[in-house]
């Protein structure tokens, strides 16, 4: 079913020259924005969007038209936020888009300012993406010079300007309200919802934030329709009414130990093992599968046997994971020691917590303590229970935190606990007494 | 009005009442533990002590719970709120904080000074778990002065950020920051600046464990020594409600008391630290009385109150001037007792004001107001520490209006004396440091003086009978702030030496029976000047003051803003 499947967010990576505006106009760029700016109301986009059940691509999934739909009817002032500060282990399609299509995104941009009457957009990237940076920075540039920025755009009375903001290395400066906190050039401490940014957000104006995937599949919603969207990836299940269903294309980001690694655009949807035979070329060196991470770090652990899972937004929480995420996928051959990846996660989690919430900021930094005494060979099995109840009480999902970064600090440790808790035992048994280094 | 549902009990709160349910809970009798929250700080909810579970009751009684538990600091009051504070799973989510803010936690309490009223041990004790699971580790201890009244325990913090949120919100001086990330996360100054704001001392008031200590009172008492009083600041016109702490008759430490008409839950270090004159070595601390050119010999004071009473009535039947200069450190009820005594023996007697100190501008916080970017600016200032350098002007003032027509000034007492001479004259001081340079020279027209003050200066010096006098804390009184609102002080010590209060020293004078008590005089006060009738017929005295309406009138000037 994918083997035919035509990219689109990836159409032009691989032609030469393809970050320059030439080279995207030749290649139908910037029709989308003139086409929303002509024939369409921003109202008409927006409803657009909605009616195309576009998803965030950023790791919540939430819908993109419903949260443009949250601003408030008589504000005065929107600011546009793209986050573009790929973050998540494993993610890097951002970066593949920024670096080799500017232009797409920026074009993107134009259109969801369009429709949320956005007068300026801030793009957060990322502090380590120099390049990306500087190539988006030249491509701004370009789209300013061709009149496709700035004041009255193509001729029509819509004006945007767009900021190019680099963050300072932050994980936490992903999540959507630590990203407004650090674009005001405050600590990326994200803030207590509500008020949500839509209502309440950058320079306390409602503010869109928005990831660069979703805005690309944007710009290919006008060129394309709704239809083209709604007919690839996974509809929603009928008999549940709260399945969003997942339709569109997806970036895959595949790494791991796997002979393709790299970035593939499917259908949303493809079976893990799908993408990891057919299109990633199979594990490297022909060994088997220990643990997928299907999603980014923070989404969990697939085991061997729950391979067949389709990667979209359902089908994940029904085998323990937290959800699709970034659709970072990483792949674990059989010779790893989940072990030693849990202890590598937990201690990005813990490195990284903005150090707010009391639950994240001990809880991360416990359970980061506690893979060390395994790893030490100090731990009892009963250690174990302790992680596992850690994991459980820290996050936005039992509520006991302002953002979800301890959920997904606590998804690794549950899946691979409660999947893989006879090797932790095993672990645990013979490490006794054994120093590593 | 709203109804709230707080573990299955029932309470009203006032429509527009803007409660969160903290607040909500209190009102209930029921307490929700928390440490970020400060009810006069932006709320962050990022302690996640005060986690409830929340629902809401529908018209037909029905309640929908929410799954999540949610902080209660950000959770408005709203009609058919259901709290639960003492379920299992608020139960467990209290115990983990704890036990996660224990992690790292030094425990070192037995040298803490926050130790008795520290919220990690009082909460560790009613919320946490019974044993320690995570295996202790080495911890540190660190220490580091941030400042010239607070020193920064940096291991003890809990991150709650009250002090960072005061000094960008309050003062509005900003020196104090989070640094670092994650559990590495610390408070500290920013490069190159000290907490020294005039209000730095609130930051140890506010921090919930003993993290910013106070070094005037570092290692000085185990608070739980301490016995705590109500009184007030009176350093100057704010006149900051205050808890005077003191073990042994001996004054260890002031600590700001909430009243909205007065200072909110804030006082300067000004006036915080500023007691130390009390006990200055140098205070008069006995009568004295001097011949025509000996020093002062001490004396009793049944001896020199009579010689005192017979001096004033002598003037009086000879027909010469009795002046009584009252200062504005007086309580109303010294002012009254003395106006009503020389009134009686000396029906001619003129009173005058003493000087009212002035140093500078009023000094409004915060110093940036908030809103450079974002922050709506705020145009009624947090905190005002006042110039005006004294408690009770617009007391003292209102007293002596009732007993002549207008309360005249130090330069008419001057005048008077100089073209009239004296028979008699009373000065009651009370200033924090010798005072008087411009009325010494003219004492020399009177026959007899008597000086009742704190420090030899240069009236001690002139005058025939030298009383010490009890400062605020040692005495109980009331005083009129620079807003009009009259506050009620308890005796906290009793005074040094053989000091007495003015109002003491005039209610023997009077011949009155049984001990001086200042709520009796606050009521005859209340009685006779009708500016002080608010103040009649209360038994109990509102923690806040009382409104005294007539004062800005009466003294002729704009409210002043809180």
């Amino acid at each position: 079913m994918t083997r035919d499947y035509e990219p689109v967010l990836l159409a032009n990576l691989g032609v030469p020259d393809s970050h320059r505006l030439d080279v995207y106009r030749s290649r139908g760029g910037y029709q989308a924005i003139e086409k929303a700016l002509r024939q369409h109301t921003p109202e008409e986009v927006v409803e657009l969007v909605v009616q195309s059940k576009l998803r965030g691509r950023g790791g919540a999934g939430f819908p993109c038209g419903m949260k443009w739909k949250f601003l408030p009817k008589d504000r005065t002032v929107t600011y546009l936020c793209v986050n573009a500060d790929e973050s998540e282990p494993g993610t890097f399609n951002n970066r593949i888009l920024m670096e080799n299509d500017p232009h797409q995104v920026l074009e993107g941009i134009m259109i969801a300012a369009y429709a949320t009457r956005a007068q300026t957009a801030y793009i957060y990237i990322r502090y380590e993406y120099v390049r990306a940076h500087r190539i988006l920075q030249q491509a701004i540039q370009e789209a300013y010079d061709a009149g496709l920025l700035g004041r009255n755009i193509l001729g029509t009375e819509f004006s945007l300007d767009i900021y190019l903001h680099r963050g300072a290395g932050a994980y936490i400066c992903g999540e959507e309200t630590g990203l407004i906190e650090s674009l005001e050039g405050k600590r990326g401490w994200p803030r207590t919802k509500p008020p949500y940014p839509a209502v309440e957000g950058v320079f306390r104006k409602p503010t869109v934030v928005n990831n660069v995937e979703t805005l690309c599949c944007v710009k290919h919603i006008l060129d394309r329709g709704v239809d083209w969207f709604l007919s690839i990836g996974v509809p929603a299940d009928p008999n549940n009414p709260r399945d969003l269903g997942s339709y569109g294309p997806k970036l895959y980001c595949v790494s791991g130990h796997v002979n393709r690694p790299g970035c593939y655009e499917l259908p949303l949807g493809v079976p893990c093992r799908e993408l990891i035979e057919d299109y990633a070329g199979g594990v490297r060196n022909g060994k088997g599968v220990k643990a997928v991470i299907p999603g980014g770090l923070s989404m969990g652990f697939l085991r061997a046997d729950e391979l067949d899972t389709p990667l979209d937004f359902s089908s994940l929480q029904k085998v323990g994971c937290l959800g699709l995420g970034t659709a970072a996928v990483v792949v674990f051959d059989e010779d790893t020691s989940i072990v030693d990846i849990l202890h590598r996660s937990c201690r990005f989690f813990a490195h990284e917590s903005c150090g707010q919430c009391t639950p994240c900021r001990e809880g991360t930094a416990w359970m980061y303590r506690i893979l060390n005494r395994i790893r030490n060979g100090e731990a009892e099995p009963s250690d174990l229970e302790i992680l596992l109840e850690i994991a459980d009480s820290i996050g936005i999902i039992p509520g006991t935190t302002i953002c979800g970064l301890a959920d997904g600090a606590a998804w690794p440790v549950k899946t691979a606990v409660r999947k893989f808790r006879e090797e932790f035992e095993e672990y645990i048994r013979t490490r006794k007494g054994v120093t590593v280094g | 009005m709203a109804t709230i549902v707080v573990n299955g009990q029932e309470i009203q709160i006032p429509d527009g009442a803007r409660m969160n349910l903290i607040e909500a809970a209190r009102l209930a009798g029921v307490e929700i533990p928390h440490y970020c929250y400060h009810p006069g700080l932006s709320v962050v909810a990022s302690c996640r002590m005060c986690l409830v579970e929340v629902g809401q009751r529908d018209a037909d009684g029905n309640v929908r719970m929410l799954p999540k538990l949610v902080p209660a600091c950000a959770t408005p009051a709203q009609d058919g709120t259901v709290v639960v504070t003492n379920s299992e799973k608020v139960r467990s989510a209290e115990a983990l904080v704890e036990e996660l803010l224990l992690l790292d936690h030094p425990v070192d309490c037995p040298i803490c000074d926050q130790a008795g009223e520290c919220y990690l041990q009082d909460y560790y004790y009613k919320y946490g778990r019974r044993e320690r699971r995570a295996p202790a580790e080495p911890f540190t201890s660190r220490r580091k002065d941030v400042g010239q009244f607070v020193t920064l325990f940096i291991d003890r913090c809990v991150m709650c950020s009250r002090c960072v949120r005061f000094t960008r919100e309050v003062s509005g001086t900003g020196e104090l920051a989070v640094v670092k990330r994650g559990n590495r996360a610390i408070i500290d100054v920013f490069p190159g600046q000290e907490l020294n704001n005039p209000l730095s001392g609130n930051t140890v008031d506010i921090c919930p464990v003993g993290a910013l200590c106070s070094k005037p009172f570092l290692y000085k008492q185990r608070v739980w020594f301490l016995r705590t009083h109500r009184s007030i600041c009176t350093l100057c016109a704010t006149g900051c409600a205050v808890l005077v702490d003191q073990n042994m008759n001996r004054v260890y430490r002031l600590r700001p008391r909430f009243n909205p008409n007065a200072n909110d839950w804030w006082m300067c270090d000004y006036g915080r630290f500023g007691f130390d004159f009390v006990y200055d070595p140098r205070r008069l601390l006995r009568p004295g009385t001097r011949g025509d050119d000996s020093e002062p010999s001490a004396t009793d004071w049944e001896v020199v109150l009579e010689s005192l009473a017979t001096r004033v009535r002598r003037a009086a039947q000879e027909g010469k001037p009795v002046g009584v200069l009252l200062s504005p450190f007086l309580s109303c009820e010294d002012a009254y007792l003395a106006c009503t005594w020389f009134r009686e023996v000396a029906p001619a007697a003129r009173f005058y004001l003493g000087p009212v100190p002035v140093e500078g501008e009023d000094e409004r916080f915060p110093k940036r107001p908030l809103g450079a970017i974002g922050g709506g600016t705020e145009s009624r200032p947090r905190f005002v520490i006042s110039g005006e350098k004294c408690p009770n002007a617009r007391g003292v003032r209102l007293v002596i209006e009732h007993f002549q027509e207008r309360a005249q000034e130090v330069a008419d007492f001057v005048a008077d004396l100089d073209r009239d001479g004296a028979g008699f004259v009373y000065i009651a001081g009370g200033y924090p440091q010798p005072w008087g340079d411009e009325l010494a020279g003219v004492l020399e027209k009177a026959d007899y003086v008597v000086v009742h003050d704190l420090f030899p200066g240069p009236l001690t010096e002139k005058a025939d009978l030298v009383l010490p006098m009890a400062v605020w804390f040692e005495r109980a009184g009331s005083y009129v702030n620079r807003n009009g609102v009259l506050q009620c002080t308890e005796r906290a010590v009793v005074p040094r030496g053989e000091a007495r209060s003015v109002g003491r020293v005039m209610w023997s004078l009077l011949g009155r029976s049984g001990l001086y008590r200042a709520e009796d005089v606050l009521q005859e006060l209340a009685l006779a000047v009708p500016a002080f009738a608010p103040a009649g017929a209360i038994s109990d005295y509102p923690e806040h003051g009382i409104p005294l309406q007539s004062v800005h009138v009466a003294a002729g000037e704009e409210p002043a803003e809180v």
